[in-house]
């Protein structure tokens, strides 16, 4: 303890008892940061916003669990950054794919830990059907697709992030890997257009290789009321030990923004302005997917 | 311009709140409550008897909306104005008698008398359901994907419904229908207040809801403004913010049981014929998914918001059931620890 500290008892007691007036040593000040961090969730004294998003849960304890795995297991690596706004809303649209939506949680870690901002991804309802993924989901930020969510949080000014391609995406076979389904309706777009935000298009690359889907059991998926039970190499032949992700090596990279402020908000009711925007956004996730993969290469390296 | 004033459901909390501050308003000539039964009288020596409220000087008249009686006292008292804060969620036999058919009784009544000049109802945030494929927060103008089909929200969605029929056929009539989320403060008594008043909460396995409240006092008040000021059309009324149910039941310091959704229907099935709580489809549904309304039409039309957020409506309400809403023994525990090592 240095000199300075030794005068720590002629604090002002209610200064003290803050528990942040600096007098006791460091260990002491994070043990009562965790106390306080602990007491405030079991008190339930914490806030969440209208969409349930949990701010201090996901950034003091979920995205820690998930840094690991992002860090080093799959190596993340992020290109194109600069083209994040800093703030204001924006929409990110992202090739969706690896079985799991994996991809969806490593985005939003590269977007908290590189881009420092909080990214809100829109949904499948079936995620918010099920217990456990449903309330999980709206804690860490994200809410469903729907029209109503995406020009609330996109008017909120919120970075907002969507998969067009669903489950034709993530569940596509590994024969398929780096080919993007169709986009939907378009409706992200109609969004973007009516909040006058830039689309930024993202395409991540090292997802198609983590549970290689190789077969489904159509019957089973039907009798759960699932879109589908993959088959992979490891798994069901693996039990539990077939879930484990294998480590291919990521690559997620932003591309340049696409305005969509020069265009009228009424555009958003064309269908034609819509679905020019949309086949224009999927030909760059297309091309930049294509080049990324290139500049990747092997995908568990050095191996193969 | 003398107004007299109809409120209905004053033998209940709501209803005697809004006939109290309408009575001690000079603005207003005549208060008329009506209910089917009477109103808990206060104590004759002074202050209210518990549950009760001073009711001024509202006259009550003993009538059942159900009845065309309803249109005599109308007609009689030379209403201008009617208040209709009674929806009843409970029993569940005479509710939906209660609520649809005295609805369109009243409203009969009003289309009928050339006085009326305004009609404030009181609906519910319940009409929007609660699903999986909700938006997160619904406006006025927000179509749910799934419309109730039980029970006090269906009641609500008709009441609603015949409430829109009548402002079609009575364009002169300022029309006012206010969309609650649950009410939480002193002396309220819902299902969900009984339901965190139980000593264990039963809570669905694997969801934790959105919920919304807003205080009794903020209810009253804004029923009391759109009685006095002109202010048509269809508001959401709630407290700022949401609670999640894991907040909730932490914040009232009881533990809980997570029981999965079949099991959950079927105990509170059970419970409610044993008359411990009454657990609706709805109720079930909103344990599993929650719900959050938009609050800035009301905000921008009457220029003022509800005073508690729906967390500080949430910690009166525990304040009134003498608890404190330190999250229970062990945060209080932490707590004091924490003291211990600030010190």
């Amino acid at each position: 303890m240095s000199h300075d500290e030794s005068y720590a008892t002629v604090v002002p007691i209610d200064a003290a008892a803050r528990g942040r007036a600096g007098s006791a040593p460091p260990g002491d000040d994070r043990l009562i940061e965790l106390l306080d961090f602990v007491r405030r969730r079991l008190a339930g004294e914490y806030e969440i916003d209208e969409f349930g998003f949990d701010h201090e849960l996901t950034d003091k304890v979920l995205l820690e669990l998930l840094r690991p795995l992002y860090r080093h297991w799959f190596r993340v690596e992020t290109l194109g950054l600069d083209n994040v706004p800093a703030e204001g809303g924006a929409l990110v649209v992202a090739n969706h794919s690896g079985t799991v939506p994996v991809d969806a949680l490593m985005l939003q870690v590269a977007m908290h830990d590189e881009a420092h901002r909080p990214v809100r991804l829109l949904g499948a309802d079936l995620v918010y059907e099920l217990p456990v993924l449903g309330h999980l989901s709206r804690k860490t930020g994200h809410t469903l697709a729907c029209r109503e969510d995406a020009d609330r949080l996109l008017r909120k000014g919120e970075l907002v992030g969507v998969f067009p391609e669903g489950f034709k995406g993530v569940g596509k076979p590994f024969r398929d890997r780096y080919k993007l389904q169709r986009f939907g309706r378009g409706g992200f777009v109609a969004s973007a257009i009516r909040a006058g935000v830039p689309i930024i298009p993202c395409a991540i690359v090292g997802a198609e290789e983590i549970y290689p889907k190789i077969g489904e059991l159509r019957t089973l998926a039907r009798a759960l009321g699932l879109p589908y039970l993959p088959v992979t190499p490891l798994f069901p032949w693996l039990g539990p030990l077939g879930l484990i992700p294998l480590p291919s090596k990521w690559m997620i990279e932003f591309g340049e923004p696409v305005r969509t402020d020069e265009c009228d908000p009424d555009a958003a009711d064309d269908p034609a302005t819509v679905f020019n925007f949309t086949d224009h956004v999927r030909e760059i996730i297309q091309q930049r997917l294509d080049d990324l993969r290139l500049r990747r290469g092997p995908a568990f390296p050095p191996l193969f | 311009m003398t107004r007299t004033v109809l409120v209905t459901g004053v033998a209940r909390h709501i209803g005697a709140r809004v006939a109290s501050v309408l009575a001690s308003d000079p603005g207003i000539s005549r208060v008329i409550g009506v209910d089917t039964v009477p109103p808990p009288t206060p104590a004759r020596d002074g202050g209210p008897a518990p549950g009760g409220v001073p009711l001024g000087r509202t006259e009550f008249v003993r009538v059942d909306l159900r009845s065309p009686d309803i249109a005599q006292v109308i007609a009689a008292a030379d209403i201008d104005t009617v208040v209709h804060v009674d929806l009843m969620s409970a029993p569940r036999a005479l509710m939906k008698e209660h609520n649809v058919i005295g609805t369109m009784q009243l409203l009969g009544a009003c289309q009928r008398s050339p006085l009326i000049r305004r009609v404030v109802v009181r609906s519910t945030t319940e009409v929007y359901g609660s699903s999986a494929r909700d938006p997160a927060v619904f406006t006025e103008d927000a179509e749910p994907p799934e419309t109730p089909s039980h029970g006090f929200a269906k009641d609500a969605v008709e009441v609603e419904g015949y409430v829109r029929g009548f402002a079609r056929r009575r364009p002169d009539v300022t029309v006012t229908t206010l969309r609650f989320a649950d009410f939480m403060g002193p002396g309220v008594d819902s299902p969900l207040t009984r339901y965190f008043g139980r000593p264990v909460l039963p809570t669905v396995l694997g969801f934790d809801p959105r919920l919304q409240f807003v205080h009794v006092d903020d209810g009253v008040e804004v029923l009391r403004r759109v009685t006095m000021e002109d202010r048509p059309g269809t508001f959401n009324v709630a407290g700022d913010g949401v609670l999640l149910l894991s907040q909730c039941v932490r914040r009232a310091g009881r533990p809980t049981m997570p029981l999965p959704s079949p099991a959950f229907g079927v105990l509170g099935e059970l419970a409610g014929r044993v008359g411990l709580a009454d657990f609706s489809p709805e109720q079930i549904r909103l344990m599993c998914h929650g719900r959050a309304v938009d609050t800035t039409r009301l905000a921008d039309e009457l220029g003022w918001k509800p005073k508690f957020t729906t967390a500080a409506a949430f910690d009166d309400f525990l304040r009134s059931l003498g608890r404190d809403a330190d999250g229970g023994p062990l945060a209080a525990l932490i707590g004091r620890i924490e003291e211990e090592f600030g010190r």
